[in-house]
């Protein structure tokens, strides 16, 4: 199944020197033969944003740890940061990513760089410099740049080095303290609430100086259906922005919040049943254009304590796709080809990356899924080093259970080879 | 009838035959106040941990003495907020305190959601003495007690709550005791100090005190943080007495047979007046005495079948 050629059909995929060499039936069969009749192949996922650890919280996290879970969850590639606490503003660390990815990755690796310096929002980094050292675009980290003045800045500069601009979208004085989405069961959990204008405030803002500027915008998980229609009203009159959303705010909402599990505290919050469903229709409608896994390991001591005391964040690289395809695909709310496109093809237009197809000549990258086969979920089982999900338990469906990146399997009968 | 409850966290999770057991026990431990000799054998061999994250002196005591008046062996143990920033985490805490031998433990902790965290964590009996802005269950029951005792009943009445209904875990916790129970709930305030949502819970929010007052059979003012005010909730206490304080002139407003409660602390000449605490349809004293009561009865029920069986 390949959504960038429309193609969904049973066929052969000849592999050859690291690229598809040809998609067709009977295809010749000298070489290795492997037979995925029965399951679904499809191109290697792309993820747009995943903490790996490195450098700094490699007790959460490492790239070795991290790419093996992307692998065994079906992404062939994943743009790295490595949290709020590793800034990575200039070249240096920029390849130290890419070298300690060359030493322990298993699948590509794409490091995410500083808008600015420090991430303090006020003075740009070297993104020249930065994209020469590998960075395929910028961001800035869960803070959303608070001066107009510098992100437009940012976003004309930008411009120079053809490097999307990625924004996490939430006015921090009107979030405050909260922890969860401000409403109903925050007010209940008594717990700080963080309202959907604080996005959307942010979000508008946003859209304006993309539109002012003409630079390439990516707006990071978006969460409400306020966004989602300031982001379609935008689209329709031509600003360039790209969007992606997480599995996790598609398929839980504020109600899910058990108030004494901090598995539960995520940034942006999980919103209303309302806007997930806004956000559902934003993915159909091309709106939103990627899911991405927002993959944010945490350790027990950062979980293990009151809720406004977590961490925020989940792990998701495993258990993006079989969540996706037990709860949205099983629903009928996306078919299994439209959450396919959105986690590969889409994702390779939006930062302009390689991959998330498999036509002739493109990398072998790929990710065959075993739709039938379900299975309960244990983190502690999982590749990732840390095990913060409340999906433990889960009974899921949709594994992948092969990885191929370059030619190379990765992944085989749902096991990391290397 | 055995309470089929382990811990005490919250008044969403109790029934209305919850709240009345807790209540008709309360009646029986209200009964030794008058005794010389306060004391009885319930809880004598258990160890029972006060754990406040926050200081307090008024519950704290409250639980201290209810304890003690049961036998139990009381610790209390205060922990700085500073030090909990650097220190042990909770649970780290907990299973000391397990390892210690504690059979109840009442905890105070400034984030909403800590006592249900600690009770996963043990198996000591957990009681919710305040968490952050989530719940004060044995105040509402207190102040529940108080309303039965002088009304005879609770559902059917119309109660008002009124001050910072947004910070308010006292707020919360008798949101679902008097809706469990029956009652009517007005809540008053500034904008700025409701939080959303009431009205799914069957609240009415008002911020006109003036209307609200000559329409209710008791009314709850709710201890005004002075920190409010320089964080641009309310801009001065001044315009907030004005326009949400119980005064002198507001008594009059209220039924010759309404009640005025109030938890404690007041802020005295803010939220209310002196001639307002001193007025004889205010029950502000005995909430305190029932108060004792109340975390008697709590005490008993939860550890009931493990501790010795209530001397009448």
């Amino acid at each position: 199944m390949d959504p960038s050629q429309g193609i969904d059909e049973v066929l052969d995929v000849l592999v050859a020197d690291g690229h598809v060499a040809a998609l067709g039936k009977d295809l010749d069969e000298a070489g290795e033969t492997v037979d995925c009749t029965g399951h679904v192949v499809a191109p290697g996922f792309i993820d747009l944003r995943a903490d790996l650890g490195e450098p700094g919280r490699e007790q959460a996290e490492t790239i070795g740890s991290g790419t093996r879970a992307a692998a065994a969850g079906g992404f062939t590639a994943v743009c790295v940061w490595a949290g709020p606490e590793a800034v990575i503003d200039d070249a240096g660390w920029v390849s130290f990513v890419r070298e300690r990815a060359r030493r322990e990755g298993v699948v590509r690796v794409y490091p995410l760089a500083a808008i600015t310096k420090g991430g303090r929002g006020d003075e740009l980094t070297e993104m020249g410099e930065l994209k020469d050292a590998g960075a395929v675009a910028l961001w800035d980290g869960p803070r959303a740049i608070a001066r107009a003045g510098v992100l437009r800045r940012a976003l004309e500069y930008a411009r120079l080095w053809e490097l999307p601009v990625v924004v996490h979208c939430e006015d921090a004085d009107l979030a405050g303290p909260g922890v969860m989405h401000e409403g109903f069961h925050a007010t209940v959990h008594g717990l700080p609430g963080v309202p959907a204008a604080a996005e959307e405030i942010v979000v508008a803002r946003d859209l304006l100086l993309a539109e002012l500027t003409g630079a390439r915008l990516h707006i990071a998980h978006v969460s409400t259906a306020g966004s989602v229609a300031l982001i379609r009203a935008a689209k329709a009159r031509g600003v360039a922005v790209t969007t992606d959303v997480t599995p996790h705010h598609l398929v839980w909402t504020d109600a899910d919040v058990e108030p004494d599990d901090a598995h539960w505290r995520l940034r942006p919050p999980l919103r209303t049943a309302a806007d997930a469903a806004a956000l559902i229709e934003g993915l159909r409608d091309g709106t939103i254009d990627c899911i991405a896994t927002d993959h944010s390991p945490c350790t027990l001591e950062e979980k293990q304590v009151e809720f406004d005391r977590a961490r925020p964040g989940i792990i998701g690289l495993e258990t993006a796709l079989p969540l996706l395809v037990t709860r949205v695909v099983a629903a009928g709310q996306l078919s299994l080809g439209e959450v396919i496109a959105r986690l590969s093809h889409h994702p390779a237009r939006a930062l302009g990356l390689p991959g998330g197809t498999l036509a002739p000549g493109s990398p072998a990258d790929l990710t065959v899924i075993d739709l039938n086969t379900e299975r309960v979920y244990d983190p502690a089982q999982g590749w990732s080093r840390s095990r913060n999900t409340p999906l433990a338990g889960w009974r899921l469906q949709g594994w992948p259970v092969a990885t191929m990146v370059g030619g190379r399997w990765v992944v085989r009968e749902g096991r990391v080879m290397a | 009838m055995a309470w089929a409850r382990r811990h005490l966290i919250r008044m969403r999770d109790l029934s209305a035959a919850d709240i009345q057991q807790v209540l008709d026990t309360a009646v029986a431990c209200k009964d030794i106040f008058g005794r010389d000799v306060k004391k009885l054998p319930t809880l004598r061999g258990q160890v029972m941990v006060n754990l406040f994250y926050e200081p307090s002196t008024r519950t704290r005591t409250s639980f201290e003495l209810a304890g003690k008046w049961m036998s139990a062996d009381v610790v209390n143990i205060s922990v700085p907020a500073s030090s909990v920033v650097k220190g042990e985490s909770l649970t780290d805490t907990a299973r000391t305190l397990a390892a210690l031998g504690a059979d109840i433990v009442v905890i105070r902790h400034p984030s909403a959601g800590a006592p249900a965290l600690l009770a996963r964590t043990i198996g000591a009996a957990v009681i919710n003495a305040g968490d952050g802005m989530h719940e004060h269950p044995t105040q509402a029951l207190l102040d529940l007690f108080t309303i039965r005792e002088a009304k005879g009943h609770v559902a059917g009445l119309h109660v008002a709550i009124v001050g910072d209904i947004l910070h308010s875990r006292v707020a919360r916790s008798n949101i679902w005791g008097l809706r469990t129970l029956g009652a009517r709930i007005t809540v008053v305030g500034p904008p700025t100090l409701i939080p959303p949502g009431l009205e799914q819970l069957g609240v009415a929010v008002s911020h006109d005190l003036d209307q609200v007052l000559p329409e209710v059979d008791v009314v709850n003012i709710l201890r005004i943080q002075r920190e409010r005010q320089h964080t641009a909730l309310i801009p001065s206490l001044r315009e907030y007495t004005r326009r949400f304080g119980l005064t002198r002139e507001r008594l009059d407003l209220l039924r010759p047979d309404a009640l005025i409660l109030h938890p404690g602390p007041a802020n005295l000449g803010v939220e209310i007046v002196q001639e307002a605490v001193d007025d004889p349809r205010a029950r502000v004293h005995d909430q305190v005495t029932n108060g004792v009561a109340v975390r008697m009865a709590v005490l008993f029920l939860l550890m009931g079948g493990r501790g010795n069986a209530m001397a009448a």
